[in-house]
């Protein structure tokens, strides 16, 4: 720089100022960072309590056990006093909830996402739209409690004057709650993939004879999946985490089972019912809660990188 | 020669019949989930609508002088009367077993509203006195048409000898529902007819203003370091990426982490909003980043352009001009955010906010519990009366959901600005 005079105050007032600059970019970068801290955190506790946890319970028992019984010992001698800590049962009536809620939800959340797309005038998509997203925003702990109050005993009422024999905390009634729950989740981000589809695809399809419905089916769809099987994962992800509602109205009991009019419960509900009332932080039983946090926490973060990059990919296939 | 249009015609009308087909299935997937949320909402608030009103009873009390002492008015055995101006009242009941039966009529609340109408005015000692006092759960459900009252007398919760005494009580206008002030003016109890909302309330309240004051300026600060300033670099996008999956984690793993975290290592006292209000924060931070970042990408580069030209730092830039610009949208997201929050049940449990607590908290560390936990609560509780009380709560809960995105979306047509 050539000459530039420069009055001494204006100096002083300029390293003032970086001083401070450099102290709001400190904040700043620091903010930013607290979200990774969060994770680093997530991450080293549950790890923490469920290496403690491993310690007295070996991992294959853990992840292979077809047992869940955790208790905690009154005597030394007694009778399973160890409790078994096997987690097959609970991941498949976690499976089993989330399959009937995405077995409701898909159909559902992409036809409705097809409506909303193609068919729908400006005018009705600017009512539906909002309105399937109240859905959306409605609390869980809202949709537990219809579950258990109306959904539940709505089936067991038509399963018996069929003569099936339904349990009052059916898998089924908390895998319609879900599902519903999820409807507006998929139909939205669904919704905005279809429509990310280029018009020319539309056009060359039309211009070639096809109707509506053949352009949807045979063109927009299959440009499309790739988008929609990312909202599925991501909407799988939500149901396997989601823990009100099968709290309220999927069972305690762990059993291993298939049947979506028996009761079963699912990895959330273990976690709160073994770590809501009194706790040690030393017996397996309240550590076993950690290793399932994790467990959940590996699977729906797997679901959702996948989910994320396949989103991504499709975007930029199309920019 | 055939005509080409006879030719192909079946295969159109086949076609267009599918056509219509498909458009349906769009209509009645949308249909179906209109409807399932018109009815859930819908059958809540009709049962919710009962907790609005209250039974009560009027009994005619002698506040017998002899029971009280002039020094220590508060605690004279004040059940005592009201259970006397019951016998009085129903003269012929002599068994043991009826009397606990006549007694169950009125909430043992009783005895506090006559004690606080003796000490306000010691005058009516001596007196007979009308008073008007809060029925029993069983009777209120009874008075409100919730309970069965055909079939076998000993299944039911009111034999015909109490439904005779409910008559009675009917034909001389002794027995009113009125507006239940109770539920919104009062905390959890253990008795449904006196359990409100209040407590929940505060505790809900407490812990969204921790929750807020923590996620919203980290947030906003976080969101204008990646926009404006971040390079773009490995480890920029590691934490973009970061924030991403940070958003789609189960909300009970934030209770986790809370409980792990705040609880064990810290040592933050047990169920208080604070460590509710702390959770609630890290929960939703990665909304409020997310849409702090849109409402600033947002603002046109012509604005960040312009103060940079006339010499203002890039700190200057984004503080003075940016930041002022997108404060409506990250407000917006903001409140979004909170509206999230306050549905949020999981996380809570996890920290302890599920005890049963009477008292209305005044501070953040001072134990509480919130208003979807206390839904949580009642849903599980066994008495009839609960059951209104919950769909009342879930009403107020929503109300509140609907108030708050409605000051979200005024706030975003007020402000919204096109550049």
């Amino acid at each position: 720089m050539g000459e530039i005079p420069t009055a001494p105050f204006v100096s002083g007032n300029r390293t003032r100022r970086r001083l401070g600059e450099l102290v709001v970019h400190i904040l700043l970068v620091s903010s930013s960072l607290v979200a990774v801290g969060v994770t680093v955190g997530i991450v080293f506790s549950l790890a923490f309590e469920a290496f403690q946890f491993f310690k007295m319970v070996p991992w294959q028992d853990f992840l292979f056990g077809t047992e869940w019984s955790p208790q905690t010992a009154i005597r030394e001698d007694q009778v399973g006093a160890e409790g078994s800590f096997g987690v097959l049962p609970l991941v498949v009536g976690t499976l089993l909830i989330s399959a009937i809620a995405m077995a409701i939800a898909t159909p559902l959340g992409l036809a409705s996402a097809i409506y909303l797309a193609e068919y729908a005038t400006p005018r009705s998509r600017n009512i539906i739209k909002p309105v399937l997203e109240i859905l959306a925003g409605i609390p869980t702990v809202v949709y537990g409690f219809f579950a258990a109050l109306m959904i539940a005993p709505f089936i067991r009422m038509t399963g018996s004057s069929i003569g099936l024999e339904v349990a009052s905390e059916s898998a089924l009634a908390a895998g319609i709650a879900m599902g519903i729950m999820i409807v507006p989740l998929i139909s939205s981000l669904s919704d905005d993939v279809i429509n990310s589809v280029p018009q020319s695809l539309r056009d060359a399809s039309y211009g070639l004879g096809a109707t509506q419905a053949e352009t949807i089916r045979n063109v927009i769809l299959p440009a499309a999946l790739p988008g929609i099987s990312g909202s599925l994962l991501l909407a799988t992800s939500t149901a396997i985490g989601e823990t009100m509602i099968v709290v309220m109205a999927a069972g305690m009991a762990a059993n291993l089972s298939l049947n979506p009019l028996a009761a079963v419960t699912t990895v959330t509900v273990q976690i709160v019912s073994l770590l809501t009332g009194d706790q040690e932080f030393d017996s397996a039983k309240t550590l076993s809660a950690f290793a399932l946090g994790i467990l959940l926490f590996c699977v729906t973060l797997v679901l959702n990188i996948i989910a994320q990059k396949i989103v991504k990919h499709f975007r930029e296939q199309y920019d | 020669m055939t005509n080409i249009f006879t030719e192909i015609s079946p295969a159109l009308r086949r076609r267009h019949a599918a056509e219509t087909r498909f458009m349906w299935f769009g209509r009645i997937a949308i249909f179906i989930a209109i409807g399932f949320l018109v009815v859930m909402i819908g059958s809540i608030a009709w049962i919710g609508s009962g907790a609005l009103k209250q039974t009560q009873v009027e009994l005619s009390v002698f506040i017998d002088p002899q029971e009280i002492s002039a020094d220590a008015i508060a605690d004279a055995d004040y059940s005592k009367l009201v259970k006397s101006a019951l016998r009085s009242r129903f003269p012929e009941v002599k068994k043991r077993r009826d009397k606990k039966n006549l007694y169950g009529l009125v909430s043992y609340d009783a005895a506090y509203t006559l004690r606080d109408k003796v000490v306000a005015d010691p005058d009516l000692i001596g007196q007979t006195v009308n008073i008007w006092f809060v029925a029993s759960d069983d009777l209120d459900m009874l008075i409100k048409g919730n309970l069965t009252i055909t079939g076998d007398e000993k299944m039911r919760r009111f034999d015909d000898k109490q439904l005779g005494w409910v008559e009675s009580l009917k034909q001389e206008d002794a027995i009113e529902t009125r507006f239940n002030r109770a539920f919104f003016t009062s905390g959890d109890s253990r008795e449904p007819e006196l359990a409100g909302i209040l407590g929940a309330f505060v505790g809900t309240a407490l812990t969204l203003l921790v929750c807020f004051c923590l996620s919203f300026p980290v947030g906003i600060l976080a969101a204008i370091y990646l926009e404006e300033f971040a390079r773009k670099n490995r480890w920029n996008d590691l934490i973009e990426v970061n924030i991403n999956n940070l958003a789609a984690v189960p909300s009970i793993v934030f209770g986790l982490l809370g409980l792990a975290v705040f609880l064990n290592a810290f040592g933050l006292p047990r169920s208080s909003p604070l460590v509710g209000g702390l959770v609630l924060a890290l929960m939703t931070l990665p909304t409020m980043i997310i849409a702090a970042r849109a409402a600033l990408r947002a603002v046109p580069p012509s604005i960040r352009e312009a103060a940079l030209g006339i010499g203002a730092t890039r700190i200057q830039t984004v503080f003075h001009h940016v930041a002022p610009l997108a404060l409506p949208g990250m407000l917006t997201g903001a409140i979004v955010g909170m509206a999230r929050a306050l549905g949020e049940t999981a996380p809570l449990l996890m920290i302890g906010m599920v005890a049963f607590i009477v008292d209305i908290p005044n501070s953040i560390l001072q134990p509480a519990t919130a208003l979807p936990v206390q839904i949580f609560l009642w849903a599980d509780s066994p008495e009839r009366a609960f059951l209104e009380k919950t769909s009342a709560a879930i009403i107020v809960l929503i109300l509140f959901l609907i108030l708050m995105n409605l000051v979200a979306i005024l706030l975003r047509n007020k402000f919204s600005q096109r550049f």
